[in-house]
């Protein structure tokens, strides 16, 4: 026992007095925090957008004012010609182009239906739908209130609408959970995975060899200083999440370390398996880059597993950080309950046993 | 910018001038906050046309001197000129005529042989039409002619160095600087590639300098540099420094030839002696004056010494008696303020000399601790190493030697456990190693050639991790750390990382680390490669002292006057052992009419040549796993 | 390749001393050693090749913003026509995969365990008040997590309601016909397709890799190798030695934007809209530029390990974050958007997304161009600034 505490606590000297592996623990969590909590979003506000209103009439200058009105719309032009239209939106000076032919209040007031033409710059498709989304929901506002005038309810049913969990719909609260998982995969990968190469690298591992350790006790010491830091980590940007970023945290704290516990352990398996298989840090830092970036795209952390092509949809499931994100992102908004998330935490027991296992195997063959 | 008009005989400028000047030259570096003064008001000059070493000890300032003459670093204080013309206005125009190889040759290992030597020849615009001849006459020198589509890399470490010399040389410079060329390249290659230089002298008149550890090259050079610390300590052709040790050098024989290590032990604690050390069946010792020799003789008359014999200094005995006092007393306390413990004599352990006992240490366990039988390795379808037989007795001091690829590094593996034998018996300590290695482990130190200790841990640090890796615990690890502390001198660097040590500090904190579980045998792989004279003879008496209570050391080494150290040694060539024991008996067949008293590098290059020889059979193939 | 000198001497090699070979020879060597050892080093070419492809790949399948067949949970508390043909209208959306609970609570459930993105609730009364005097209502619960989802979901929902709503109105007589319209214009992507945009913007991330990643890598490893201090005493120039860098690696990410053009066209299926000529001139403004930043990195840390991280954090993150390859800059905060404009990996993303999908519109073109064309001079200038032939 004294042994194996011996070798932990060289493990994490090595690592702590080192400075560009602190370098490597200390930066890339605040870089990532700053960078994604606050740059990352998909949420569209203060859109710009250009009026070209052809009809003098009340109706249409009523609709429109109702898009100066929102707080997700800026007008920043009004144009006279067609033409003015086209290099506004090359430009991206506006998203959006409203446009109200000269006949659209004679058409209304003799009961037809109008039209109001909205230009969109489909550039980047997600901005444009939510764009569009925003503009139906004017547009339908005007039409109930209008048709409402007469007294009687012209619209027989209405939809209500309410988001759970997000009522405000924030992208910070997706993403900001989300980087609790991101943050200790890529973490926890980096520490284990150039463990051994640095060793083998610097003529060490031979050192370590000639001393009476057993391979497991290797493992054990080189997975120790892995796992301490990932929860580290992981529980300083939660605490950052919850009282930097005011995210709500709904649920257990202990459903989320289980889960925590468990994802470390995966990628530990992962960056140890990698570890064992490299000779050069070089090598280690490669395989580590070749495992993070898909491991990260295909988790659902920016984007939902459920649009990507049903094929990739299927590789996920070996993916420790899908279920991680899930857990995460169950736990802090929705307070989901630990039995919701058993079909979460076995996939990646199963991972990290199945990674272990491999990694003490792949281990025990490299040791010479 | 070179003209392209410029003729080649113009680039070396006829006139007598000095080939390289240096005026009182100081240069500084800042590492870590700390300003380093690298060289110190040195002032030198090179005489066209011959080789001057530059000769130092670690962190003398040697590749510093070598960069201030490349132009690759501007000096501080003072100018530096080649062939009259200011490094820090002239020095594009310089380099022209400049040949610079640095320590690692400066060959890219991805290219081959002949696109290495394309690369240099356009970067030093040596037209096409010459290089034909050129190429023929520098690949028939360097023996490269064979390998010319192999990559650099994967050439031997002797063929990596003269490719790279082939490449400082495809323009004939004027002034051509070698960086240590010889480090980690066996005696073969060495010699070959002295003769390569020599011819350059000779021929084409260039001028050479050249820094190299091995002192015994120290010899060979027409003029040399010492520098000590920055410091420019003396300058002058070899017996300007052999010639106040005249009379002052002797051989000291015993009786029985186990005696020797026990004698240089007693010898290098008497206050007369200098210096002493291990030479082959003898001991040679250098004296304060030439009159102590009687109370050398009145000191051993009771132990039975045969003879004191008078030889001529070396060069090496001017350089340690001239840098030794003065370079163990700094190296020990860099922070001058333990004089204490440098009071007791650093060179060693501290034992009275009543201790010393010359008897051969006897046992009633006559079992070899090694014995390695028929063992092979096989890497894919090559054998690095092809049936090796040797035992080594306990107390024995055994060296493994042999160039690059020659299989010992691997057959030292096998033996530590490091890597499983193809196939016979490897018995280590009375375990077979290829069942259980974890048990031999415990039992065994370890020393690898890099020093591999944990770089970004302190001294203590490292310590306490070795002494708790073996099960160290409580009382007893505290007194073991506290013994390498004080017996290598630590304590005053206990808390600096040891990555940032001078090389003879990690040599000694590894030996150290080596030895926290008190091992019966200790393995050293090159455990003086790169380190200078001083430290290297300092550790040998430490290994010494190991061996005479009973330590079994098998040590692999490419120094040949450490070699004469050793009580046995086995030369090893293409994985296997061509000649097996003792300095002597090894030197006896290299013995000839016209060398009655051959050396210990005449042996291994005489055996290496009957070997080639005979036909070869496995071609040119060489790899170290 | 027979040159000057060789010409010259020839036939003449006993009268005439051999010329010296200049600055042409010496060029001719540095790129010839670098291209020997791009095409010997597996890893300089994987980067070039394999990893565009690779990461092409990865985001052309595995990323997308546009939810199709989205699951929903459909609790209709008491089924009857009216119900029924609501029901049928979201079956019908391809943007829809409804599923039928009976309860709230089991919607919920669904929900929390991701089974579901949306819940339309229909109470028990809804046939009773459609016909009735007041308002029925639909209720529409999102799961709000992922935010973005979950605004497009709204959409959608919105949109089918509203379809369903037209033809329920336009049975009954008393509904005024009188309304405004949408018509929409979609302009660039029509088909709204993430990946149209994903793609180009990715094709900045790459040649951002190449660029600065791999020139920083293999300069740093000269340092290493020791080879720059014997290159630095031959009569090699400092330009040459940094051109001999530039050239090889310039080509190389050349090569590197052409598979990715190749492969964003025929294998993703993305428009391209301008010329080739404009989408060349726009790589070689970037390239430079990324050169310049891989080749000041190197120069300033010479240890590859150093290099590596130091051009991660600066080139190959800011180019995934703040280019406007993946999140609008528009939507960001003030501090952060100011702060894009010294990233170069942003204007060569504006070019990509303009050349692919808008055209050859010059005047958004040139200040992006003019944008790239002074980060390139002022990288490049630079490192020609502060590489000297010396070692301090």
């Amino acid at each position: 026992m004294s042994r194996i505490v011996a070798l932990i606590t060289k493990e994490f000297l090595a690592l702590l007095r080192d400075p560009r592996s602190r370098f490597v623990i200390i930066l890339p969590p605040i870089i990532q925090l700053i960078v994604f909590g606050y740059a990352a979003t998909y949420d569209v506000t203060d859109v710009p957008f250009a009026v070209y209103n052809e009809c003098p009439g009340d109706q249409s200058r009523e609709l429109l004012a109702r898009f100066e009105g929102s707080p997700y719309f800026r007008h920043v032009a009004t144009l006279t010609h067609e033409e003015q239209m086209a290099p506004l939106v090359d430009r991206r000076d506006v998203l959006l182009v409203l446009h109200v032919g000269p006949q659209f209040d004679r058409q209304l007031n003799t009961g037809g239906v109008a039209r109001l033409q909205a230009i969109v710059d489909g550039r980047n498709s997600n901005t444009a739908l939510i764009v569009l989304g925003y503009v139906q929901d004017i547009v339908t506002n005007f039409n109930l209130q209008r048709a409402g005038r007469g007294g009687v309810p012209a619209v027989p049913v209405r939809l209500e609408i309410r988001s759970w969990f997000n009522p405000n719909l924030v992208s910070r609260w997706f993403f900001v959970p989300g980087i609790v998982g991101l943050l200790t995969l890529v973490v926890t990968m980096l520490v284990t995975a150039l463990s051994v190469a640095r060793e083998r690298e610097q003529g060490t591992f031979d050192q370590l060899l000639v001393t009476p350790y057993r391979p497991w006790e290797i493992l054990v010491g080189k997975a120790v200083p892995g796992m301490v830091i990932g929860t580290l980590e992981a529980s300083f940007i939660t605490a950052m999440a919850v009282w930097w970023f005011r995210v709500p945290f709904n649920g257990s704290l202990v459903t989320l370390y289980v889960g925590l516990e468990l994802f470390i352990l995966s990628a530990i398996g992962v960056g140890l398996m990698i570890s064992s298989l490299s000779v050069t840090q070089q090598q280690a830092l490669l395989g580590a880059f070749l495992f993070l970036v898909p491991a990260i795209i295909l988790s659902g952390f920016a984007t939902p597993i459920a649009n990507m092509v049903p094929l990739v949809q299927k590789a996920t499931v070996v993916n420790p950080m899908r279920y991680f994100i899930v857990i995460v992102r169950g736990v802090f908004l929705e307070g989901t309950p630990a039995h919701l998330l058993y079909d979460q935490f076995w996939p990646m027991a199963l991972i990290a046993a199945f990674c272990l296992t491999a990694a003490a195997f792949l281990f025990r063959r490299r040791l010479y | 910018m070179m003209s392209t008009a410029t003729p080649l005989a113009d680039s070396r400028p006829a006139a007598p001038a000095e080939a390289l000047v240096l005026d009182s030259v100081t240069k500084r570096f800042s590492a870590a906050g700390r300003e380093v003064v690298a060289l110190h008001d040195v002032s030198l000059q090179l005489t066209p046309g011959t080789i001057t070493g530059l000769i130092g000890p670690d962190g003398a300032g040697k590749t510093t001197l070598m960069r201030l003459a490349a132009g690759l670093l501007w000096p501080d204080e003072g100018t530096v000129h080649v062939f009259g013309l200011d490094m820090r206005h002239h020095g594009h125009q310089v380099q022209a005529s400049l040949g610079y190889m640095p320590q690692r040759f400066g060959l890219y290992e991805d290219l081959t042989v002949q696109e290495n030597l394309d690369l240099y020849a356009d970067l030093q615009g040596v037209p096409h039409a010459a290089r034909t001849a050129r190429y023929r006459e520098l690949m028939r020198m360097t023996g490269l002619a064979p390998f010319t589509s192999r990559l650099a890399g994967r050439l031997s470490g002797g063929m990596k160095q003269k490719l790279g010399l082939a490449c400082t040389l495809v323009h004939p410079p004027g002034l051509l600087l070698l960086d240590e060329p010889t480090v980690g390249v066996d005696p073969v290659s060495r010699r070959e590639l002295w003769q390569i230089v020599d011819r350059f002298v000779r021929e084409e008149g260039t001028t050479v300098l050249l820094s190299t550890a091995y002192l015994d090259e120290a010899e060979r050079c027409d003029d040399l540099i010492i520098l000590y610390e920055g410091r420019l300590l003396g300058q002058g052709k070899p017996d300007v420094f052999e010639r106040p040790l005249e009379g002052r050098t002797f051989k000291v024989r015993l009786q029985r030839e186990h005696h020797n290590r026990s004698l240089e032990q007693k010898l290098s604690t008497l206050p007369e002696v200098v210096d002493a050390v291990i030479q082959g069946d003898a001991v040679r010792i250098v004296l304060r004056e030439p009159s102590a020799v009687e109370a050398i003789h009145r000191a051993l008359d009771p132990l039975g010494v045969v003879d004191i014999e008078a030889v001529p200094p070396r060069f090496e005995d001017a350089f340690v008696s001239m840098l030794g006092t003065r370079g163990r007393q700094d190296a020990d306390k860099p922070d001058h303020d333990n004089s204490s413990e440098t009071a007791t004599d650093g060179t060693q352990p501290p034992r009275s000399t009543a201790d010393v006992d010359l008897r051969i240490p006897t046992t009633d366990d006559t079992r070899p601790v090694i014995e390695v039988r028929d063992v092979k390795r096989r890497f894919g379808d090559f054998y690095a190493v092809k049936g090796v037989t040797f035992d080594v007795a306990r107390g024995e001091v055994f060296g493994l030697l042999g160039a690059n690829g020659a299989g010992k590094t691997t057959t030292f593996r096998m033996l530590c456990g490091l890597l499983p034998a193809s196939e016979g018996r490897l018995v280590v300590a009375g375990i077979d190693v290829r069942r259980t290695a974890a048990a031999a482990r415990a039992r065994i130190g370890y020393m690898s050639q890099k020093f591999s200790l944990y770089g970004t841990l302190s001294v203590a640090q490292n310590l306490r991790f070795f002494s708790g890796a073996y099960g160290l615990r409580g009382r007893r690890r505290a007194a073991r750390i506290r013994w390498a502390m004080e017996q290598f001198q630590l304590t005053s660097v206990a808390n600096s990382n040891s990555g940032a040590l001078p090389l003879g500090y990690k040599q000694r904190l590894a030996l150290a680390c080596a030895l926290m579980h008190e091992p019966e045998i200790l393995f050293l792989d090159e455990p003086t490669s790169g380190v200078d004279p001083l430290a290297r003879r300092e550790f040998w008496h430490r290994i010494n002292a190991l061996a005479a209570r009973g330590v079994t050391v098998l040590v692999t080494t490419h120094f040949m006057e450490e070699a004469e150290y050793c009580d046995r040694l086995a030369i090893m060539v293409e994985g296997e052992i061509l000649a097996l024991g003792t300095p002597s008996q090894i030197k006896e067949r290299a013995r000839t009419a016209e060398r009655p008293e051959p050396i210990m590098e005449d042996a291994f290059i005489t055996l290496i040549q009957s070997r080639r020889e005979q036909p070869a059979r496995s071609g040119e193939a060489k790899r170290e796993a | 390749m027979p040159s000057a000198p060789e010409l010259q001497s020839g036939n003449s090699r006993l009268s005439v001393e051999p010329q010296r070979g200049g600055a042409l020879m010496r060029m001719r060597g540095m790129l010839r050693k670098e291209f020997l050892q791009i095409a010997r080093d597996p890893s300089s070419l994987a980067i070039a090749f394999v990893l565009p492809t690779f990461l092409l790949l990865l985001f052309g399948y595995g990323v997308s913003l546009d939810a199709k067949r989205v699951p929903i949970a459909l609790v209709v508390e008491q089924p009857n026509a009216d119900t029924q043909s609501l029901c049928g209208a979201f079956e019908h959306s391809q943007y829809f995969a409804p599923v039928y609970t009976h309860s709230l609570p089991e919607a919920q459930r669904a929900m929390l365990t991701r089974r579901i993105d949306a819940i339309v609730h229909v109470r028990e009364d809804f046939s009773e008040r459609l016909r009735g005097p007041g308002q029925a209502a639909i209720q529409l619960i999102v799961n709000g997590v992922d935010a973005n989802t979950a605004r497009i979901l709204e959409g959608y929902v919105n949109g089918v309601f509203s379809q369903w709503l037209i033809q329920q109105v336009s049975r009954g007589s008393s509904v005024p016909k009188s309304r405004v319209d949408v018509e929409y214009r979609v302009w660039f992507n029509r088909r709204l397709r993430s990946r149209d945009y994903l793609v180009p913007g990715l094709i900045a991330v790459i040649m951002t890799l190449i660029g600065a990643l791999l020139t920083a890598l293999v300069v740093a490893r000269e340092w290493e190798r020791g080879t720059m201090e014997a290159l630095m005493v031959t009569p090699v120039a400092m330009r040459e030695i940094l051109l001999g860098k530039v050239l090889p690696y310039f080509l190389l990410g050349t090569g590197g934007m052409a598979l990715s053009v190749v492969m964003a066209v025929w294998q993703f299926d993305v428009p391209l809209r301008g010329s080739f000529a404009s989408l060349l001139l726009g790589t070689t403004l970037f390239l430079l530029a990324a050169l310049g930043m891989g080749l000041l990195i190197s120069t300033v840390s010479r240890i590859q390990f150093v290099a590596a991280q130091v051009a991660i954090i600066t080139t190959f993150l800011p180019a995934f974050i703040l280019s406007g390859f993946i999140f609008d800059i528009g939507s960001m905060p003030r501090a952060i958007r100011g702060f894009t404009y010294i990233i170069p990996a942003r204007y060569f993303v504006s070019v990509l997304h303009t050349v692919f999908l808008t055209g050859d519109v010059w005047y958004v073109l040139a200040p992006n161009l003019l944008a790239l064309a002074v980060m390139a001079a002022f990288f490049l200038g630079l490192t020609r600034r502060i590489s000297r032939k010396r070692l301090d």
